[in-house]
Order: C-alpha cells, then structure tokens, then sequence
C-alpha cells in the first residue's frame, strides 16, 4: 500500500440537494420525450377528438337532446383506460431502457425519484380531469349554439371530483403492476387483464354459490369504484369494500413494487 | 479521495468481490485494470450506491456516496454508456441531465462541444449512436456538474484511436486540474499511458498496485536485457568474464543482466551499443500473469 494519505474530504456544505419539485419536473419530461410516450397522449388526444366529433355531429344531424356529461364522460372514459399505460410507462421504461442506473446514480435517495413519478401520474389525473371539463364546455357550447332547447347543462361538481378519484386511483393501480413487475409488457397485459377479465371471472365464479359471490365483492375493486364514480358510496358496506379491494389491488402490489425498487440492485 | 475499505461483494456462494482496499487521490489518474469479470464494474457499482456491499465500505471525500447531496456536481459517474432510453436524442439525455441536477441549458451545448458531438449528432437518437458517440455522451453526462471526482467504467471502449488519445488528454487535464480520476479497462495499453497509479484486480481481489515502476520492481524476477553494438563478440566476452551468461540471439545478445550491467560493460570494452532493452517481464506479461486464473492461487501463495 501507499504511504498513508490524509483523508481528502469533499465539502458538500454548500450543495443543495435535489428539490422535489426538479425531479417531478424531470420525471414529466420524461413522460413525453420519447416516442412511446409521446404517441401514447397523442393517441388518446386524436382518440378522444374523433369520438367526441362522432358525438357532436350525429346530435346535431340527429338534433337528438345531449348533456354535458356525454361529452364530459366520453373523454373521460376513454382517457382512463389508456393513462395508467403511461403510469407503467413512466416506471418500467426505466428498467427495460436501464436509465435507473443513471436517475438513481443523479438521486440516490430513490424514494424521491418514484414519488415524483407517482406526482407526475397523479398531475396527469388532474389534467385530464381538467380536460374533460374542457372538452364538456365546447361540445355542449356547440350544441347550445345550434340546439339550445335540446341541450343541457347538468354540470355536477360532485362527479367531476368522483371523476378524479377513481382517475387517480386507476393510475396508482397501473404505476403499482409496473412497479411490482418493472417490465412494460407483462406490466400492461396484467393491467388489462385486471381491467376486462378479472371482474369477469370475479362475477362468473360469484355466480356458483352465494357465499362465494359474497365474498368475492371484496376483492372486485372495479365494482367497488363504481358507487364512487356515480357518487352514491353511501353504506358503510360499500365503504369497506372499497378499502379492501383498494388494499388488495393498489396498496398490496405498490408496497412490494415500491420495495423492490428501493432495494433492487440496479443494472 | 476516494477510499475503498476491506470492500467484499457477494452473490450467493459467487464472491464478486473479496476484500477489496485502495484509494485514489486527486490530481492523479488511477487505472483500474482486470480482465472482464474480475470485478472492477461491481466495485465501481458499489462505489456509487446501486449495488449494496456485503462487506466493507467506500467514500468519496469522506462521504458515503448516498449522502451526498445532489451527486452529480461533485462525482461525474459513467457506467454504461448505453444504459440510456434509446429513444431519447443526446442532447435530450443531456438535457434531463442538466434538469436533475439543476443546471442551465448553456451547459449542455457546452458539454456536447467539449466531447466533440456536432448539433445535428446531437438531435440523433441514442440508437443510432455508435459505440464511440454512445461513450462521448456517457463522459459529457459524467461532466455536465463540473465534478472534482470521474468514475469511469471503461470509457475508452469502442472510441477510435483518435478518440481514445482525445479522451487521455481530456482525463490527463481534469487530473492536473486537481481532479479524482478512476477509470477501469481490461486493456493496459488503454490505461498505461495515462494512469499515475495502478490497481490490478483479478478474480474479485487485487493483485498488485502501485505506479508503472513499482509494479515492474516488485514483480521482476531474473534480469534479462536485450543488447545490439557493433562488435557482439567483444561485448559478449566482456560480459563472460564479469559472471553473466549470454546466447546470441538474432543480430545480437541475450544477456541474464540488468540494462545497467550491460551498458557498465559496453563502456569497459569500448564497444558502442546500438540498441539496449530490458527483456525482463513487461507490464502486459505481468498483467496477465497476475490475473490469470491458473496462476492466481501460487501468486497469492508466494506474495
């Protein structure tokens, strides 16, 4: 060995660490700088313009009466089924790509870097919440122009929140199996498995006993959402099973994926 | 600066690593030299906190990696240069770069300058890099924060003979800035010319380490010099009689002499020498005979 050397100390004193707000800032560019992510909001952006363009021209050609929630509802529908592929995104392209290595070598403190992706999937439950009211106003605002006596506006403050709720929550449902399973295809067929056949099987399967059909509830957290979304969880019942079946498919598969994450050695 | 301490790392029954110590100091290039697998990638994983130790422990400056606060200005860190989303531009890598760690734009143009990656390269995405762009992006990256500590791991791989010396001369000016340079490569000649000191780490322990020569002195064994003069004969009986043995080998001797002896025995027959070489070990022999599989247990055993 070389002759003893004293210790060389770094002075880190004056180094401010990392806001959290920058690493939200970085994780949402990220969200839109590569071409999947960019094509995925641009897919759900014409997806959402075509359809609401049906509507609007079939009530006007049909002069048949339009709420404001068809509009609004529409473009929410169809935003919270392709989103939480974004949410998968933002976690598992890390993996797949192997630029963990370098968001964790800038942040070591990797809590940090999967809050500010869970904020940036949580900022774009708002925008399209924000959208959708948008969306709502102009093609009701046409209509009014055209057929004012045939359109209604039955705004509810109530639903838009319930809206973003169950937006929010299906986004924490997809970052979790992306998370859990940081791979993008496996992460996305799971999520779409979990959003057409498991409520299937859940109900199919409910069907053969009472009891088991029962207790089954539990575990659907897409029926659980619904009273929700229609803003009538009123029984104490429907309470519970939203917790629970919440518990089991969002905060299950996120504590482990999170854990993995924090421990993962990354390569 | 940095100080890695009795460092062990291991996978199940495979050690990786095994009691691993050394330190690099500023202003000084060190060269981390092992064939691939000896474990130089997990030591500088270690280093920079994505992979845990077993045992043991590194710091930077004094400071657990992990501790830093916002890393990237005080250690530049390339690990794998292409360990990036392939679908982002270089300059769009730079540019989250710069974000993070909180750094104006300007910085990227002049990074992307500095590393010799022209405005239309940089709008290209990082699949359509070659090897050699990739590993120009990775030193930027490293660079952007203005960082008193490099952690390069292989840095000069798939860079062409041009871009390994721009690259020797880059680290040799960060080092004689007062900068802490570590950079690995499986290939001493990569590093010879540029590394102040040197690690040699095979199979997961270190072999040797030291500066070129003191490597050479402490692993030469029996002195071998190469000599050509113009009278052979002269000098070979000259040599006879001081005690040392000599073959004629091509145009000329094959001496079991130091260089020295053999130019102190030139002088006393007044013969002219035309060419003197040490024909001992060099570092490319001693190289791979410390980190040769076969050979490690006896060198171990004898050292």
């Amino acid at each position: 060995m070389s002759t003893t050397v004293p210790e060389l100390h770094l002075d880190v004193a004056d180094t401010v660490p990392i806001p959290f707000w920058r690493q939200v800032r970085v994780e949402f560019r990220k969200s839109y700088d590569t071409r999947a992510g960019f094509w995925l909001l641009a897919t759900i952006g014409i997806l959402v313009g075509l359809v609401e363009g049906f509507i609007l021209i079939a009530t006007l050609v049909q002069e048949s009466p339009v709420l404001w929630s068809d509009f609004a509802y529409t473009a929410g529908g169809i935003t919270s089924l392709l989103l939480p592929v974004l949410a998968i995104l933002l976690v598992t392209s890390e993996w797949s790509q192997r630029s963990a290595m370098v968001s964790f070598t800038l942040e070591p403190r990797r809590s940090r870097v999967v809050g500010a992706k869970l904020a940036v999937s949580a900022i774009y439950a708002v925008l399209t919440m924000v959208a959708m009211l948008v969306i709502g106003v102009v093609g009701t605002g046409i209509c009014e122009l055209v057929q004012p006596e045939l359109t209604e506006w039955d705004f509810d403050a109530k639903l838009a929140i319930a809206f973003l709720v169950s937006q929010l929550l299906t986004m924490a449902l997809g970052f979790a199996f992306g998370s859990l399973l940081l791979n993008t295809p496996a992460a996305i067929v799971v999520f779409f498995i979990y959003w057409y056949i498991v409520p299937t099987v859940l109900f199919v399967v409910g069907e053969l006993r009472d009891w088991l059909g029962d207790l089954l509830e539990w575990f659907n957290f897409q029926a659980s959402l619904q009273p929700l979304v229609d803003w009538e969880l009123n029984t104490g019942e429907e309470w519970a099973k939203l917790l629970v079946s919440g518990f089991i498919w969002i905060v299950l598969p996120l504590a482990g994926g999170i854990y993995r994450i924090l421990r993962a050695e990354v390569k | 600066m940095i100080q890695v301490d009795h460092l062990s790392k291991s996978y199940g029954g495979f050690t990786a690593v095994d009691d691993v110590s050394f330190t690099c100091q500023p202003g000084r290039v060190t060269g981390f030299l092992g064939p691939n697998g000896a474990g130089k990638t997990t030591t500088m994983r270690v280093m920079v906190g994505l992979t845990p130790a077993t045992r043991g422990q590194v710091t930077i400056g004094g400071h657990d990696y992990r501790h830093i606060p916002n890393p990237g200005r005080h250690v530049g860190v390339l690990l794998d240069a292409s360990a990036q989303h392939a679908g982002r531009t270089g300059r769009e890598i730079l540019t989250l770069g710069a974000t993070t760690m909180g750094l104006p734009q300007s910085r990227v143009d002049q990074m992307l300058e500095l590393v010799g990656l022209s405005k239309a390269e940089s709008k290209r995405r990082l699949r359509n890099y070659s090897l050699g762009m990739k590993q120009r992006l990775g030193i930027a990256h490293a660079l952007l924060g203005d960082p008193s500590v490099l952690i390069l791991d292989e840095p000069a791989n798939g860079l062409d003979p041009a871009g390994i010396r721009w690259m020797r001369g880059l680290l040799k000016g960060y080092a004689d800035r007062g900068g802490t340079v570590l950079l690995s490569s499986h290939l001493l000649h990569e590093v010879e010319l540029i590394a102040d000191e040197m690690i040699l780490i095979g199979h997961g322990r270190i072999v040797a380490q030291g500066d070129r020569t003191s490597l050479m002195a402490a692993h030469r064994r029996s002195a071998l010099t190469l000599a050509t003069s113009l009278d052979n004969d002269k000098l070979a009986a000259e040599l006879t009689a001081t005690g040392h043995a000599v073959t004629p080998m091509g145009a000329g001797l094959h001496i079991a002499a130091t260089p020295e002896e053999v130019g102190r025995a030139a002088l006393a027959a007044h013969v002219v020498l035309t060419d003197l070489r040490d024909g001992g070990a060099n570092l490319e022999d001693l190289f791979l005979e410390l980190t040769s599989s076969t050979q490690r247990d006896e060198i171990g055993a004898t050292a």
